[in-house]
């Protein structure tokens, strides 16, 4: 397969970014985006250029690195699917594809398609944990959790946190990636005892890093490899009501 | 955990709660006042209409309501306007090439836009009735009200109609005839019937999204509900703005 790529080159957070076209032949419909990624690269190097700069690690979609934006889409055009899972195949040869990195004041490019995600640590820094004793580990079923709620709690932490939904978002808003990290926790009774000082520090967190608001589009649940539901971001939204008014 | 309260409504989240309790009840307000104005098409010259404009514009708790309403507009304005701010500024680098139609629809991306023609519409309707019916020349019309010996109104009747009362007495009221007022300028006026349709479009689309996102907003959000509610939601935002879309279109075209 042949390719036009169309990839966003920046130096540094500084300074402005331009899209460059490039060539690429020999394509194997089999390779992964992120092969096709590394072929360019080689020959770029081998050409004495600089590669493109780009966030990967597992490659087998559970680590949630892998940010780009393909042809208009989180992700690129399949659904439910990270970068690394994404494979040439779903492209018709010939085609010209454009690739930028996530944009969002919260996530500043590092170079090229590689922005910091600093931002959401920051969140999870905030509240997204529980605090408890060390020390033996307590019997597994002396805590018992209803099968439904443990099911929501296991879909919302499914999240890996690769900020598609801030990506796909017109606002850049990060609600789903909050909502996800705030239910896990809501859910279960391990996570009830700072459920309201969860929500508080979490939200407050959110909006000083920067991000924007939720308007309700639902682009960041249709774009999230993980399919995680914006029912999450109802309940972030009663919860952080509740908070509001009882702390 | 550190956590600080902060006034609930500095977050996105406070604010956009607001959005959405403003958002429904004018919506519930849109409901009213499509009910009120049905009453232009009973073929009776304009009484109906005319004796439910008084009553609106004359009765405490209603105009109690309608300053609540003004200020419900004004509030969801403004604070549409400091979300879009923000949002904004989250991202001051826009996409080179971006999809958005695969994963939202049109509505839900373009609140702002419908919303600001649908204010634009509003500033030019409170212009038309509302302050020529407080301020302006609208031409008289009357009618009689039958009071009972305590001062009570028993019943208002056109005034071909009246007849001899056996209790209470008759009264005539004479008011502004905004029933005229609304037909001659609807029946002369091609370009304000232009933007009342415009409007009733742009009030469809704001509300074919924002209907059911108001739920969502307030945290309701359940397997078996949301359908419904969307399905609610999708169901008033067509049949509401088309009845109030009929109404300038008929006294240009048919009446
Ligand atoms: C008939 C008048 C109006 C009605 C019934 C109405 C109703 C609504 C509703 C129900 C929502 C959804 C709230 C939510 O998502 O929680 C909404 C959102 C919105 N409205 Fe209105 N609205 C009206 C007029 C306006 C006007 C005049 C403007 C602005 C100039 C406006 C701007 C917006 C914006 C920008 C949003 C989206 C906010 C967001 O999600 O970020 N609306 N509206
Ligand atoms: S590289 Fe880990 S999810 Fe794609």
């Amino acid at each position: 397969m042949k390719f036009t790529l169309k990839i966003w080159r920046q130096k540094n957070t500084n300074t402005a970014g331009k899209f460059v076209d490039y060539q690429i032949s020999d394509v194997n419909s089999d390779m992964s985006f992120l092969e096709m990624m590394d072929v360019l690269n080689d020959e770029l190097v081998r050409k004495g250029e600089e590669p493109v700069v780009f966030d990967h690690d597992c490659r087998e979609g559970i680590c949630g690195m892998c940010s780009m934006y393909i042809n208009g889409r989180a992700h690129g055009p399949k659904r439910a699917t990270t970068t690394c899972q994404l494979y040439m195949r779903n492209f018709s040869d010939g085609e010209t594809i454009t690739i930028e990195p996530w944009r969002a004041s919260s996530f500043p490019v590092l170079r090229d398609l590689s922005v910091d995600r600093s931002s959401f640590d920051n969140i999870i820094q905030a509240g997204g944990f529980i605090s408890v004793n060390t020390g033996q580990a307590q019997d597994a079923n002396s805590t018992p959790v209803n099968k439904e709620d443990a099911d929501l709690s296991m879909d919302a932490a499914a999240c890996i946190g690769c900020g598609a939904c801030v990506a796909a978002c017109k606002n850049a808003s990060a609600m789903l990636f909050v909502s996800a990290k705030v239910s896990q926790f809501a859910l279960l009774p391990q996570g009830q005892s700072e459920r309201s000082e969860r929500v508080l520090a979490m939200v407050n967190t959110m909006e000083e890093e920067g991000f924007g608001s939720c308007t309700n589009t639902g682009a960041c649940e249709a774009e999230c490899p993980k399919e995680i539901s914006i029912s999450n971001i109802a309940r972030l939204n009663r919860d952080f009501l509740a908070a509001s008014i009882m702390k | 955990m550190k956590y600080s309260v902060k006034p609930l409504f500095s977050s996105t989240i406070g604010k956009k709660l607001l959005m959405a309790i403003s958002g429904l009840f004018l919506c519930t307000f849109l409901v009213v006042h499509l009910i009120g104005n049905l009453q232009l098409f009973k073929n009776d010259g304009g009484f109906a209409f005319n004796v439910y404009s008084k009553f609106m514009t004359t009765n405490p708790l209603i105009k109690t309501v309608a300053y609540v309403n003004y200020a419900l507009i004004l509030l969801h304005v403004f604070t549409s306007l400091a979300l879009t701010i923000k949002n904004k500024k989250a991202r001051p680098v826009s996409y080179g090439y971006n999809n958005a139609k695969a994963n939202s629809i049109w509505s839900s991306r373009n609140m702002g836009i419908l919303g600001t023609i649908i204010l634009v519409f509003i500033v030019v309707h409170m212009q038309n009735f509302w302050y020529e019916m407080k301020f302006g020349e609208v031409p008289m019309m009357s009618y009689f009200e039958y009071i009972s010996p305590e001062g009570k109104t028993l019943s208002t009747q056109n005034l071909e109609e009246v007849a001899p009362s056996s209790y209470g007495t008759v009264r005539q009221v004479i008011v502004k005839d905004l029933y005229k007022e609304v037909t001659t300028e609807f029946s002369e006026e091609a370009l304000l019937v232009l933007l009342y349709v415009i409007a009733q479009i742009a009030i469809g689309f704001h509300l074919w999204h924002g209907f059911a996102s108001a739920f969502q907003t307030v945290g309701i959000n359940h397997k078996r509900y949301s359908p419904i509610i969307k399905t609610l939601g999708y169901g008033f935002s067509i049949i509401v703005p088309a009845l109030f879309a009929i109404m300038p279109l008929y006294f240009f075209f048919i009446k």
